[in-house]
């Protein structure tokens, strides 16, 4: 059974003459432990996606399900990481990890020691009690992930989870889920423009159309990552020399500038 | 703003200002152009403010006075906040309380604390209740509107990051609603306090034993026009002292939420 399960999905905004018409007709299904990434020009429905599997929007028509269940209303087996990272300022780090914890009834024993293993997961054991705004942007979202990482949910939902980071902090944070990924694996969904981020990360890759958006393509990332052992490197920049990681860039990178164009 | 003053000169111009109508006021009483009782000099008003905390003045000393209307302000304030606030954050938060609540709400905050007077004094006596009826009508208004603000223009993201979080309503309303518009609240009892305070002397016309509203009342009988003045200064003074107080707090809660 699929993670994840777009079927026929449409999606309007407003209603009349201002209708607009955001996703057409998406199908897709994400297997369980699979990273998927959207790319897409900006405006195209990409986020709007995520909102459906988190449930902060639904569908005009068609359906959305997480592990065979259609999705009602937001809850922690589909954990979000936002772009602005969304943290509490009026929470610790701590509390922040904590509250979706305590949602569940969870004893205390329990608590504390699944906070500390995500803390020292996301090497953030010594800021466990400092607040989100004496933390870099990077800390912080580092802290927003083991929010999500700490409830184990069934899919993590990430939109655009580095946007607004610099550079060299957006690098560190790429290798750093690519090191999650391989420790605890995960269904993802996740949501970029940035084309080298996809195939840096994702197993699959799906490319949308501009407004109304659909899915234009869906590219396979995994298969030639394995035959070309992209793991043996350990940093970004090696891989982003390959051929083979080039090849896919450019692939998608011309996929898209299709659409910019119109 | 036009113009970008120090802080030495923002201070001496206020004290000009202050100065000038000091000035005039002595002027206007003190070379004979209005009758003594009908604008008392500064000198007297100021000597009978100092006097009154010593000599009682219709059964108690002005300290007495105030403390008793502090008494009645603090037990208004706080029912109107303990009611206000939370009723505020969750009429922001459910809809359907929205919807009925509004209205009623609507229709009676343009009363002023005044009017309820009559009722008060009919529904919770002269003594303690009826007073703070009136200190509650005035600072009701302003912790529920600024809870309700604040629990609706809250963050969206933050909303959704509870949500996901599978946060419950309760939980919902004390810890993210609450603390997210705690800025909002803050300001909300700082107005409530201002209208509250100046409800006071409304509230005390109907009680009978003390109060500085009380006082002046008495004074007011008895045409007695510098301790009326001198109630009315103890009145600005004290006002204006919750108000940095209030402030004070609020810099502070701030500060440590980390809105700075």
């Amino acid at each position: 059974m699929a993670a994840i399960r777009f079927d026929k999905v449409q999606k309007y905004f407003g209603r009349g003459e201002k209708r607009m018409h955001a996703l057409s007709n998406i199908n897709l299904e994400i297997e369980d432990r699979e990273f998927l990434a959207i790319v897409g020009p900006s405006g195209c429905g990409k986020t709007t996606c995520l909102r459906l599997v988190a449930g902060f929007d639904a569908a005009s028509e068609g359906s959305v399900s997480v592990a065979g269940k259609p999705v009602m209303k937001p809850g922690p087996d589909r954990a979000v990481v936002f772009q602005q990272f969304a943290l509490f300022p009026w929470k610790t780090v701590r509390g922040n990890i904590d509250l979706g914890l305590r949602n569940k009834a969870m004893g205390f024993e329990e608590r504390e020691k699944r906070i500390a293993d995500v803390l020292k997961l996301m090497n953030l054991e010594t800021y466990a009690d400092a607040f989100p705004h004496q933390l870099s942007g990077g800390m912080q979202q580092r802290v927003a992930i083991a929010r999500a990482y700490v409830l184990d949910p069934e899919v993590l939902l990430m939109d655009e989870p580095f946007g607004a980071l610099d550079a060299q902090t957006r690098v560190v944070m790429q290798e750093e889920l690519v090191r999650l990924a391989r420790v605890q694996p995960r269904t993802v969904l996740f949501i970029t423009h940035a084309v080298e981020e996809a195939v840096y990360l994702a197993d699959r890759i799906a490319v949308m159309t501009r407004r109304p958006g659909r899915i234009k393509e869906l590219v396979d990332v995994k298969s030639v990552r394995d035959a070309e052992k992209w793991n043996r490197f350990e940093r970004i920049e090696d891989v982003m020399d390959l051929d083979s990681f080039v090849h896919l860039r450019t692939g998608i990178w011309r996929s898209l500038r299709e659409e910019k164009n119109g | 703003m036009d113009r970008r003053l120090s802080h030495s000169e923002t201070i001496g111009l206020g004290a000009l200002g202050l100065m000038s109508f000091i000035g005039l006021w002595a002027a206007i009483s003190g070379f004979g152009l209005v009758p003594e009782q009908f604008l008392p000099t500064p000198i007297a008003v100021i000597g009978r403010f100092i006097d009154l905390f010593r000599e009682p003045f219709a059964g108690f000393t002005l300290q007495q006075h105030l403390s008793s209307s502090l008494m009645r302000y603090l037990y208004g304030l706080l029912l109107a906040a303990v009611i206000g606030i939370p009723l505020g954050l969750a009429m922001g938060w459910f809809r359907t309380l929205d919807d009925v609540v509004t209205p009623i709400f609507e229709g009676l905050r343009f009363i002023a604390p005044i009017a309820w007077v009559p009722f008060a004094a009919l529904w919770f006596g002269t003594g303690i209740g009826g007073p703070i009826m009136i200190i509650f009508a005035g600072a009701f208004p302003p912790c529920l509107i600024n809870a309700y603000r604040g629990a609706r223009f809250v963050e969206p993201r933050l909303i959704e990051a509870a949500r996901m979080l599978g946060t419950g309503h309760r939980r919902m309303l004390m810890e993210i609603l609450f603390p997210a518009s705690l800025p909002s609240v803050m300001a909300g009892v700082r107005v409530a306090a201002g209208l509250g305070w100046q409800s006071l002397v409304g509230a005390e016309l109907i009680v009978a034993s003390a109060g500085v509203g009380f006082m002046m009342v008495q004074a007011q009988a008895s045409v007695q026009t510098p301790t009326v003045m001198a109630g009315m200064i103890a009145i600005g003074i004290t006002g204006l002292l919750i108000d940095i107080a209030l402030r004070q707090g609020e810099s502070l809660l701030r500060h440590r939420l980390g809105a700075d």
